[in-house]
C-alpha cells in the first residue's frame, strides 16, 4: 500500500506555486526528528510537506491526531515550542510560522507519538463518556485526591518554570475606522476609508494580506484575485493616515469601541533581533470599528472523523494553494455545500487523484457540481461518509446513501477532506454584545444588531461570495468614514468575479452511529456525548458545555459549537435559536499573559518609593524592608557585622537603647503630609476629627483620630496649625493617598461650601524624628542663629520654624517612641544635608539611626497603635481612646457611634501582653482563648475565641522580656487574668497574662521632660 | 475599558479613575440632628439597578476632580459625566 508515512524531504510539495521562498529553505524539528521547509511555511505546511500527518493526542482518550485545520482555528495540531525559558505550550502548528531552527514537540503522549500507553483511555472509551469525572470522582475520597492523576493523564502542554528571557511591551492608538481582518472585505473596507483621510488602522491576524483569497484561485475581471490585493496594499501603504498592522490578532472588543490587539513582533523569527519586543499590546480606541473577520469552516460528526488525514476542504485548499503543499494522493471530499466540489476540483488540478465526492444534499442544480462532473470527478449525491479506516492515518472511508438504498462502499484514500458549512466569525460582534440572529439559508449564526459603533462586512456576516465582500467592504469603509466626519468619493465600482453562484447549503450535522463521532475535537466530545447531555437533562447550552466540556478547550470550540448545539437542538426537537448560543468571551485566541504584563514586570512591576534620605541609609549599613510601595530602613549594621539574623537581634536592641538612654534619629519621610490652607481650614479638621480641633492654636499640634462614616477608626497622626489659616496634617503611610482623596471628596462633593483648600506635600519634605533624652542637647548643637528650643520656648506639641545648617525647618515636639522627641521636618533636596548635621551633632551623644524595627519595639512598649491595631473593626472604645471623642460636636462617623454592636461590653478591646513564663515570643496574630484544655463543644472549630494578637515585640529591652499589644474581650477589665495565645501554624500554646498596653514611663514624663 | 468624559479634563480612559461610590445616595441635610437611622440609610443602603445607575469616579491620575456619572451597569455604556452637583438623569 501507498498510505505509508512519507519519508521523504518535502516529498508532498508541489513543484511550482504558493507564497514559499524556495530560495530559503529552513531546517526544523519536531520530536527531535529534522525536517526542512520553506519561509513563508507554517508549522504545519511544512509538516504536511514533509509527509508528516501524526501530529499528537488527543486530550481525553490520547486519540492520535493529526492536522485539521489551516488557521486559528486549529483544534489538534498543539504543539509545545521552543525550549527553556522560551518554550510555549498548547501553540497551534497552524499559526506558528515556521523559522531556522524551529523546536516542536508533540504533546500529551507517552512514551511516543505512534506508541501511547494511554490510548487505553480510547478502548476503555465508554467508560469515559461525559460527566464520566463528576460522577466517578466526586465521591471518598473526593476529586482533589484524583485530580493529581486525572491531570497528568489527560493534559495539554506543560508551561516553563523559567524566566522568559524576552521583552514585551503595550502600546495605545486612536483611529478613525479600525477595520479588523485584512481579506477581500477588509482591504475594501479599508481603502474606501482611508481615501477620505479618515485614520485607519487594519489589522490582520497572519503574516500577510489577502484573507481567504490566499487560499483560493479566484480571479477578478479575469487576473488572479491576489493582484488585487497588491494593489490595495500598494494604495493604502502610500495613504499617510492608513497603518497596516500584520501579524496582529484583535482578541477582545471592550467597551467604548477599544479593541485589544496582539502583534507578534518576532514570533516568526529565532530571537528577537535586539530592541525588539517579542510581542506588542495595542489597546486601539476607535471612532468606528468595520469587523471583517470572515469565516470558520465546521465539521461533520461521523464515526472515526478524527484521524490524522481528515482535513477541513477549506484547509485543504490553502495547504494547496498558499503553501504548495499537497496533504494527500488519493482524496475524498465530503460536504453539505458546494465546497466540496471547489476542493475536488483544486485537488484535481494539483495532481492528487479525487476518488469520489460525496454530497449530503439531494441532487440538485450546481453550477459547480457541474464543473466537477465537467472534469470526470466522480460525483454521489445525497451521500456521506459513515465510517473512516486505519488508526495512524487514513487508510479509506465508507461512502454510503443516506436513504439506506445501499450498502456503505470503501473507497481507499489517504485524504478526507470535508465540508460542513462556514460559521461567520461573530466573537468580537458578541464581545461588543451584538446580538446574533440564526439564518436557515446559511444554517449559521449572523450578527445581529450592534451595540457599539461598528459593522460586520462580507463572510463575517455570511456574504460569502467574493463580489459580495468587495461591494460590502467598500460600502462599510465609506459609511465609518462618514460617520466620523469624512468625505468620501463615490463608492467604487465592484470588479467583476469569476464565480458561479453557490448552490445553498444543506443543515447537516451528523451521520452514522457508534461512539467516536466526534463534534469537539480538541476536548473529545462526541455526538453521544451531546445525546447523553440530552438524557440526563443537560438541555441549556450553558450545561451542556459544562457537563461536556463542548468549547472549552483552547479553541472555544471554534469548529465544534454549532454542531454540537445543532444537535442538542435536534435531540430537543427545537429550532437551533430556541436553544441558542453561548456567548463568546475575549481573548479570541490564547494570548500570553507576557504581553498583557508588558513591561510591568521584575523590579518594574510595582514602582518603588525612596525616601530624600535613601542614599545615606544605603552608605551607612541599613538593611531595607519594604513597606508599601516604600523602602524603609529595617534596621542598620556596622560594617564589620555579618548579616544575619543574629546581627539583625543585636542591631535592633542597640538602636531601642541608644533611644530610651541617649539619642536616635529615624526617618519618618513616609508619614503622609497633607498642606491645609484657608479660612474654613479649622472647620474641615474639626469635622473630619473625631476630637476638638477649633481650640487649636497657631504654633501648637494636636494628635488626632479619624473615623469612617460608619464609625470605625480609621486613621490617626498629628496635624500642626501653622498659621491663622494654614495647618499641616499627617497621616500614617499606608492611608496616605486615601485620606488626601477623602479630603478632596468632602471638599468637592459633600461641603462645597468650606473655603479650603488641600495639597499633598508628602514628597516635598524630608521628615525625621530625633528622638531620646540628649534630644534636645542635640538640636541645641545644631540649630542655627542659637535658635530658643528649650522646654519653654519649645514644649511638648509646639511647633517652631528654625534652620539647620542653613536650611529653613520645621520642628514639632511631638513623640512616637515615649521619648523626648523632635520631629525635623526639611525640604526634600536638602534633607540629607539636615540628617547629616544631626548625626554629626548627636555623635558625642552616642546617637545612632534606628530603623523600623526599633521603632516599632518603641512604640509597642509605649502602646502607641498603628495600622496593626486600628485594622478596619476597632473602634474608639476598643483602641482605648473612646475619651477622646468631643461630645460637642458633630464628626465624621459621629452618628454611627451608638449602634449597639459598639457598646457590647463582650467587644474586644486593647491591652498588653506578657508570657507568664517571662521569655516566650508571642506572635502576632495568634488567637486568644481561655483555656486550650476545655474540650471544644460539638459543631465548633475551635475554642471560643477571646481575641487576638496585633502586635508583638518578641524582645523589648527596656523590660526585659517579651510583649505584645492585642485585643481581647473585655479588655482593660481583665488586667492580671491569664489567658492562651494559640498559634496553629507553629503548634503553639502560650499563657499570657493580661496587662496595661502601656509598658513604659505610663504618666508620660519623658516626652514631657 | 469605558471612557469618562471629566467636565474638566474631556474624555479620558477609565485607568486614569477610580470609582468612588454610589452618587444617589443622599447624606443627611443637618448631620447634627440626623438620626441614627437616617445615618444608617445613608452609610449601609444601597440599591442595584440594572439599566443606568449614577456614580462618582475620582479622577485621580488627572485633574483629581470627582465627576459624577450616569451610567449603564448592564451595558457599561456612560450615558452622561457632569460635575458633582449635576443633574445628569434631568438632562437625558
Ligand atoms: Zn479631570
Amino acid at each position: 500500500m501507498i498510505f505509508g508515512r512519507i519519508k521523504d524531504v518535502n516529498a508532498c510539495r508541489l513543484p511550482t506555486g504558493g507564497e514559499i521562498d524556495r530560495r530559503r529553505a529552513l531546517s526544523f524539528s519536531f520530536d527531535g526528528r529534522s525536517y526542512t521547509g520553506y519561509a513563508g511555511d507554517t508549522l504545519a505546511s511544512a509538516l504536511l510537506a514533509n509527509g508528516v500527518t501524526l501530529v499528537g493526542r488527543s486530550f481525553k482518550y490520547h486519540r492520535p491526531r493529526g492536522i485539521f485545520s489551516a488557521g486559528p482555528e486549529e483544534p489538534n495540531a498543539l504543539v509545545e515550542l521552543r525550549r527553556d525559558g522560551r518554550q510555549e505550550p498548547n501553540t497551534r502548528a497552524t499559526m506558528a510560522e515556521l523559522f531556522h531552527g524551529l523546536e516542536a514537540t508533540s504533546q500529551n503522549r507517552w512514551p511516543s507519538l505512534a506508541l501511547d500507553a494511554m490510548e487505553l483511555n480510547d478502548l476503555a472509551g465508554r467508560f469515559l463518556v461525559a460527566g464520566f469525572y463528576y460522577k466517578t470522582f466526586m465521591g471518598f475520597p473526593g476529586w482533589h485526591f484524583y485530580e493529581k492523576r486525572i491531570r497528568a493523564a489527560a493534559g495539554m502542554g506543560k508551561a516553563t518554570t523559567e524566566l522568559d528571557p524576552d521583552t514585551y511591551e503595550r502600546q495605545s492608538a486612536h483611529c478613525d475606522v479600525l477595520v479588523v481582518g485584512g481579506g477581500p472585505s477588509g482591504l475594501a473596507a479599508a481603502l474606501t476609508a482611508g481615501r477620505s483621510g479618515a485614520r485607519v488602522i487594519l489589522v490582520e491576524e497572519t503574516d500577510g494580506l489577502g484573507g481567504r483569497l490566499r487560499s483560493e484561485r479566484e480571479t477578478l475581471g479575469g487576473v488572479p484575485a491576489m493582484r488585487w490585493v497588491a494593489q490595495a496594499r500598494a494604495e493604502l501603504e502610500s495613504l499617510p493616515e492608513v497603518r497596516i498592522l500584520t501579524r496582529t490578532t484583535a482578541f477582545g472588543y471592550y467597551d467604548d469601541n477599544m479593541i485589544g490587539a496582539v502583534e507578534r513582533v518576532a514570533d516568526h523569527l529565532p530571537v528577537p533581533p535586539p530592541h525588539v519586543p517579542r510581542q506588542r499590546l495595542w489597546h486601539i480606541r476607535a471612532g468606528r470599528v468595520v469587523l471583517a473577520t470572515g469565516a470558520i469552516e465546521r465539521h461533520i460528526a461521523f464515526p472515526h472523523n478524527d484521524r490524522p488525514g481528515v482535513m477541513l476542504a477549506g484547509a485543504v485548499r490553502t495547504y494547496l494553494h498558499r503553501f504548495a503543499v499537497r496533504p494527500g494522493r488519493r482524496a475524498v471530499v465530503v460536504a453539505n455545500n458546494d465546497d466540496g466540489y471547489r476542493t475536488a476540483l483544486d485537488l484535481r488540478a494539483a495532481g492528487v487523484e479525487v476518488i469520489k465526492v460525496a454530497d449530503t444534499r439531494p441532487a440538485g442544480p450546481s453550477a459547480w457540481r457541474e464543473r466537477c462532473a465537467a472534469a470526470g470527478i466522480e460525483v454521489t449525491d445525497h451521500a456521506a461518509v459513515t465510517r473512516v479506516h486505519g488508526r495512524l492515518a487514513v487508510i479509506g472511508c465508507d461512502i454510503a446513501p443516506l436513504d439506506g438504498s445501499a450498502r456503505p462502499v470503501f473507497e481507499p484514500c489517504d485524504l478526507l477532506a470535508v465540508s460542513g458549512g462556514w460559521s461567520p466569525a461573530v466573537h468580537l460582534h458578541t464581545h461588543a454584545l451584538g446580538k446574533i440572529d440564526w439564518d436557515d439559508g446559511l444554517a449559521a449564526f449572523v450578527p445581529g444588531a450592534a451595540r457599539q459603533a461598528h459593522v460586520s462586512v462580507g463572510a463575517a456576516r455570511g456574504a460569502y461570495s467574493l463580489s459580495a465582500c468587495l461591494a460590502d467592504g467598500f460600502k462599510a469603509g465609506a459609511e465609518m468614514a462618514q460617520a466620523m466626519g469624512f468625505t468620501t468619493g463615490a463608492v467604487p465600482d465592484t470588479p467583476a468575479s469569476d464565480e458561479p453562484d453557490q448552490r445553498p447549503i444543506q443543515a447537516f450535522w451528523a451521520v452514522g452511529s457508534g461512539k467516536k463521532r466526534f463534534v469537539d475535537l480538541q476536548d473529545d466530545v462526541t455526538a453521544d456525548d451531546i445525546a447523553l447531555a440530552h438524557r440526563e437533562g443537560f438541555v441549556s447550552v450553558e450545561h451542556l458545555k459544562r457537563y461536556t466540556t463542548l468549547g472549552m478547550g483552547t479553541d472555544q470550540g471554534k469548529t465544534s459549537n454549532i454542531i454540537g448545539h445543532a444537535l442538542m437542538a435536534e435531540a430537543r426537537g427545537e429550532p437551533i435559536p430556541q436553544v441558542g448560543t453561548t456567548r463568546f468571551r475575549p481573548p479570541y485566541t490564547p494570548v500570553a499573559l507576557g504581553a498583557f504584563a508588558g513591561g510591568d514586570r521584575g523590579r518594574h512591576h510595582t514602582p518603588e518609593r525612596r525616601s530624600a534620605l535613601h542614599d545615606w541609609h544605603a552608605a551607612n549599613g541599613a538593611t531595607f524592608v519594604e513597606a508599601g510601595h516604600w523602602l524603609r530602613p529595617q534596621y542598620y549594621l556596622a560594617p564589620e557585622e555579618p548579616a544575619g539574623k543574629q546581627s539583625m537581634d543585636v542591631a535592633i536592641t542597640r538602636e531601642v537603647q541608644a533611644v530610651r538612654n541617649a539619642v536616635g534619629l529615624v526617618d519618618v519621610s513616609t508619614l503622609g503630609k497633607i498642606d491645609i490652607q484657608g479660612p474654613d481650614a479649622g472647620e474641615l479638621l474639626n469635622r473630619l476629627y473625631a476630637n476638638g480641633f477649633k481650640t487649636l492654636a497657631v504654633g501648637k499640634a494636636r494628635y488626632g483620630l479619624m473615623l469612617r462614616e460608619d464609625g470605625i477608626v480609621y486613621d490617626d497622626g498629628t496635624t500642626s496649625r501653622l498659621g491663622e489659616h494654614h495647618y499641616l496634617m499627617t497621616t500614617t503611610t499606608a492611608h496616605a493617598g486615601d485620606v488626601m482623596a477623602l479630603i478632596e471628596w468632602y471638599l468637592q462633593v459633600v461641603w462645597p461650601e468650606l473655603d479650603v483648600h488641600a495639597c499633598s506635600v508628602t514628597e516635598q519634605w524630608a521628615a525625621m524624628a530625633l528622638a531620646g533624652p540628649k534630644a534636645r542637647d542635640v538640636l541645641a548643637a545644631v540649630v542655627d542663629d542659637g535658635a530658643d528650643v528649650s522646654d519653654a520656648a519649645l514644649p511638648f506639641m509646639g511647633v517652631i520654624e528654625a534652620r539647620i545648617a542653613g536650611v529653613p525647618v520645621r520642628i514639632f515636639r511631638i513623640s512616637f517612641s515615649g521619648e523626648l522627641s523632635y520631629e525635623i521636618n526639611a525640604p526634600a533636596d536638602w534633607g540629607t544635608r539636615v540628617w547629616e548635621a544631626l548625626a554629626a551633632a548627636g555623635q558625642p551623644h552616642g546617637l545612632r539611626p534606628y530603623g523600623t524595627e526599633a521603632m516599632a519595639i518603641l512604640r509597642i512598649e509605649k502602646g502607641h497603635v498603628t495600622h496593626a491595631e486600628l485594622d478596619g473593626r476597632v473602634t474608639l472604645d476598643d483602641a482605648g481612646m473612646g475619651r477622646m471623642a468631643s461630645s460637642k460636636k458633630w464628626f465624621v462617623g459621629s452618628g454611627m457611634l451608638d449602634k449597639p454592636a459598639f457598646t457590647d461590653p463582650a467587644r474586644p478591646k486593647l491591652v498588653g501582653l506578657v508570657p507568664v513564663d517571662g521569655k516566650t515570643r508571642i506572635p502576632a496574630g495568634a488567637i486568644l482563648v481561655a483555656d486550650p484544655e476545655v474540650p471544644v463543644p460539638p459543631g465548633q472549630l475551635g475554642p471560643e475565641k477571646l481575641g487576638h494578637v496585633s502586635s508583638s515585640a518578641y524582645l523589648s529591652p527596656t523590660v526585659g522580656h517579651p510583649i505584645a499589644l492585642g485585643f481581647v474581650s473585655g479588655g482593660p477589665t481583665r488586667r492580671g487574668e491569664t489567658v492562651w495565645a494559640l498559634f496553629p501554624l507553629r503548634k503553639q500554646e502560650i499563657e499570657v497574662r493580661i496587662a496595661d498596653p502601656v509598658f513604659v514611663d505610663p504618666e508620660g514624663g519623658r516626652l514631657r521632660g | 475599558m469605558i471612557r469618562i468624559t471629566c467636565p474638566h479634563c474631556g474624555p479620558r480612559d477609565q485607568d486614569e479613575f477610580s470609582y468612588a461610590g454610589d452618587a444617589t445616595r443622599t447624606r443627611p441635610a443637618d448631620p447634627a440632628t440626623a438620626s441614627a437611622a437616617d445615618w444608617h440609610d445613608y452609610v449601609y443602603l444601597r440599591d442595584n439597578p440594572a439599566g443606568p445607575h449614577l456614580e462618582f469616579w475620582h479622577h485621580i491620575h488627572g485633574c483629581r476632580r470627582y465627576v459624577k456619572v450616569l451610567r449603564d451597569v448592564t451595558s457599561h455604556q456612560v450615558l452622561a459625566c457632569g460635575w458633582p452637583d449635576a443633574d445628569l438623569e434631568a438632562a437625558q
